[in-house]
């Protein structure tokens, strides 16, 4: 049987590189060991989630439109349901960072296809990756690429690749965006086709030589005739590119760093984690899968428990995950998807290309209620499947009878394991032992029990240690 | 910010049309050919115009709206817009909301403006939204609004059934997030946020208790909306901006009955709340106003109408000077822009009136720049 801290180090592993997992299987994990469910996670033999299953009973999802929700909901059913919880994370973490956001885009299939490059190729080539980011048509559209003509260059794509995908404000100059955008003339969309009468035409990459601007270009301190790939790879080679890089990874998955735009004033809270995950992505060649690796079996990572605000989506798939609602096709589904968003996360429609503000700045007094009476509503419910498994652990763990001591201990490590400060701990205490002792001999007791459980679960929810990850 | 006597602070109240609402059917321009020649099948029959002047009626659904008309307490501010709509609802809602029809805005405006009125966050409900979540018109980094799904049922660990119960959690709740010193600068923001969340709750439990009214709402979304917005407004309980929305006016087909229920209800529920109000002696302080993210095309489809551009705004309460506003766009087909009015008057000015004229804020930081503001607002003393 695996420890107590063996337990510990699989909840927290599996939190944040995928978005939690039942008791069951993190036993099931922690026996099978750490660095090999690393591995695990890095190389997922599981098939993809079943999405045919999704076109059946919810084909809304699955169908060209301009609205958001579909798409949300079709994204929230995967992150749910995945067996590949690492792939679908990195999907995520590549979310925030390439921000793209139907508010503009208005075509959320063409959202979702730029998901899906992020679980395609995300744990690959990071220049692989932003080649392809860069002919997305999602992308293309978000940042104007279509209106970045030979005559009349426009920089927005040109500008974001600088400062928010690659090398981040202070590493480039205004005549680099301008050298950059007209590298990338000509990369475009092909001909919109209207959407009257026959509906939504596909979005298609197209490159156009003869709107291609193809003088020299000095860019980065090399001069060249360069087209957009070239860009890329001198990007790529900048040891800011690197280092930014590695720190959106330590962000994103190690501990809550300054929000993205201070980082050419604030050094990493880490600065040799940083540096870690840097010198594996340089000396890979770029490659993800090798930094992820060495993230998770770091000591920086192991003691990073609890270090991160929960992401809205955190929040919302976490508690799916754990009390067992809405797994699978449900009517409910579609309503689901806009959750996140109701608590400031709105998937596939960031609020700009700077994507989100995350740490701290998720919680406000708005967001907070709707963080805690999410889970609490869940949590609280004894006849949801996790937490009726829950309530089995908790009643098995200590005979028939316990003391309001061991109710609140074994709650806390069912949640999580979850540490709480001691002044939390002390409340929570209280509230159970003004409520005495607890026994699970009768079915009476067992029923008044489990509704004790559900009450417990839902306090610590609404606890602020509860609010990390 | 005092809130007694009579000088409380002005009151803002939005009602978001949301998907499009058809500004020809809305405001109907009886006398004009062109109306009749682009709406064949939509068309509304000159005898069932509600005529307002020789030439501009309202749907025969908006009886009630007439009425606030002719009393001279609503403004009709033609051909609200703003250059090249994008004919999105999505990029649309999202101009309106943020202020930034070229890039992508983060801050809403109403955001902006809460900032301005409670810049150290001391009143976790000086804004509220009446609906799911939080629209982007309410959204910036620091900016606190409470968002009721349903003011009955608003607070926090709802969950929980017995009320005994939920009273004991709520009160370890408060002690859990209360100061708890040394535990770091994010703890220590948690606390006082949770306290915040605990403190806007508590408050609007209140207000239904000392809500009373002889006003029996319909039974329409809209209405349940605006009388929770009257029941908190008339607690007294500081809050300057209400948020609501109905819809949906996306109305690409049989839009002859659905708009016309639209009208109905949001006419009906705009009516009990004034009398509401007035009957609470609660309206002087009070401006509500109407937009949707654009009109739609002057061509009908047959059965309904796709996206368009212009539209049309309402501001309606006492301290409104009622009658019209910028000019009705040309209905002649060469006037069109691929099939659509165009807007005359940018939104961003009618914004500035509300903010500059009627809550007393600086409009310009607020909306990004200055535009021409029509002036429906009676000045002091008017």
């Amino acid at each position: 049987m695996p420890n107590k801290e063996d337990i510990a180090l699989m909840s927290h592993l599996m939190r944040r590189a995928g978005f939690g997992a039942t008791r069951d299987e993190v036993e099931r994990l922690a026996e099978q060991g750490y660095e090999e469910t690393v591995e695990q996670l890095i190389n997922p033999t599981a098939p993809p989630v079943d999405e045919f299953l999704l076109w059946r009973y919810h084909p809304i999802t699955e169908v060209p439109g301009g609205a958001a929700d579909p798409g949300q909901a079709n994204w929230l059913y995967q992150m749910v349901n995945t067996e590949r919880p690492l792939e679908e994370k990195l999907a995520l973490f590549w979310h925030h960072v390439f921000a793209t956001g139907n508010a503009k885009v208005d075509n959320c299939n063409h959202l979702l296809e730029q998901i899906q490059i992020f679980r395609d190729i995300g744990m690959g080539n990071y220049r692989n990756l932003l080649v392809e980011i860069a002919k997305n048509p999602a992308m293309i559209f978000w940042l104007d690429n279509n209106e970045n003509h030979r005559n009349a260059p426009n920089e927005n794509w040109g500008r974001e690749l600088l400062e928010l995908f690659s090398l981040g404000v202070g590493n480039y100059t205004e005549k680099d965006v301008f050298e950059c955008s007209r590298a990338f003339t000509g990369w475009t969309i092909g001909a919109k086709m209207p959407r009257f009468p026959y509906g939504r035409f596909p979005w298609t990459f197209e490159y156009r030589p003869e709107d291609h601007d193809f003088t020299e270009k000095t860019f980065l301190g090399h001069t060249g005739n360069f087209n957009g790939e070239d860009i890329i790879d001198i990007v790529v080679q900048q040891p800011a590119c690197s280092k930014f890089i590695a720190r959106h990874l330590y962000n994103f998955f190690v501990a809550d760093e300054p929000q993205v735009p201070a980082w050419n004033i604030e050094e990493p809270r880490d600065p040799e984690a940083v540096e870690t995950l840097r010198e594996t992505f340089v000396s890979s060649g770029l490659e993800i899968k090798p930094v992820l690796r060495t993230m998770f079996n770091s000591d920086f990572f192991k003691e990073s428990t609890y270090q991160k605000v929960k992401s809205p989506v955190e929040v919302v798939v976490g508690t799916l995950g754990l009390t067992g609602d809405l797994a699978g096709p449900d009517p409910r589904l579609e309503g689901m998807g806009k959750e996140p968003g109701y608590m400031g996360q709105a998937i596939l429609d960031p609020p700009s290309v700077e994507g989100w503000h995350t740490g701290k700045e998720w919680i406000n007094s708005g967001s907070l209620v709707k963080r805690v009476n999410f889970v609490a509503d869940r949590v609280s419910n004894t006849e949801l499947p996790g937490v009726k498994s829950i309530i089995k652990r908790v009643a098995e763990s200590n005979g028939s009878a316990m003391t309001a001591e061991a109710l609140v201990d074994q709650c806390l490590d069912l949640m999580g394991p979850i540490e709480m400060g001691e002044h939390t701990r002390r409340e929570l205490l209280s509230h159970a032992e003004s409520e005495g002792s607890i026994s699970w001999a009768t079915e009476e007791d067992y029923a008044r029990s489990s509704r004790r459980v559900g009450d417990m679960l839902a306090l610590i929810a609404a606890t602020r240690e509860y609010q990390f990850g | 910010m005092t809130t007694n006597g009579n000088s409380k602070p002005p009151v803002l109240v939005v009602l978001q049309l949301t998907g499009g609402n058809d500004y020809f059917n809305t405001v109907i321009p009886y006398t004009d050919g062109n109306y009749y020649d682009s709406r064949p099948s939509l068309q509304i029959p000159q005898d069932r115009v509600l005529k307002l002047n020789d030439e501009l009626g309202l749907h025969p659904a908006m009886a009630p709206l007439k009425d606030k008309f002719e009393q001279g307490g609503m403004a009709i501010i033609h051909g609200v817009g703003y250059a090249n709509s994008p004919r999105s609802h999505f990029r649309s809602m999202d101009i309106w909301h943020t202020c930034e029809p070229d890039t992508v805005g983060t801050e809403g405006w109403l955001a902006r403006a809460i900032r301005d009125i409670d810049p150290e966050s001391e009143n976790p409900i000086t804004a509220v939204n009446i609906g799911q979540g939080l629209p982007r018109a309410l959204v910036a980094r620091g900016v606190s609004v409470a968002s009721v799904a349903d003011l009955s049922t608003y607070g926090l660990l709802t969950s929980i059934e017995e009320e005994a119960q939920r009273t004991r959690m709520l009160e370890r709740f408060a002690n859990m997030y209360g100061p708890a010193l040394g535990t770091g600068p994010v703890m220590e923001y948690l606390g006082q946020t949770g306290l915040d969340a605990l403190k806007g709750a508590d408050i609007l439990k209140t207000a239904p208790d000392t809500y009373s009214s002889s006003v029996e709402y319909g039974a329409s979304p809209i209405a349940r909306s605006l009388r929770d917005v009257a029941t908190i407004h008339t607690a007294d309980l500081g809050t300057r901006i209400f948020y609501t929305q109905h819809g949906s006016f996306d109305t690409h087909a049989a839009q002859a009955t659905t708009h016309a229920q639209l009208w109905t209800d949001v006419s009906e529920a705009i009516t009990d709340f004034w009398d509401d109000l007035r009957e609470q002696d609660a309206d002087e302080n009070v401006v509500m106003f109407l937009f949707s993210e654009f009109g739609r095309r002057v061509r009908d489809n047959g059965s309904g109408t796709d996206h368009g551009a212009a539209g049309v705004c309402f501001a309606i309460g006492p301290k409104v000077k009622g009658g019209w506003y910028s000019e009705y766009p040309e209905t002649r087909a060469e006037a069109l822009e691929q099939g659509d009015l165009v807007p005359n008057q940018d939104f961003r000015g009618v914004y500035s009136t509300i903010l500059n004229d009627w809550m007393k804020l600086d409009a310009k930081p607020i909306v990004n720049g200055q535009f021409e503001a029509p002036q429906f607002i009676k000045t002091n003393g008017a």
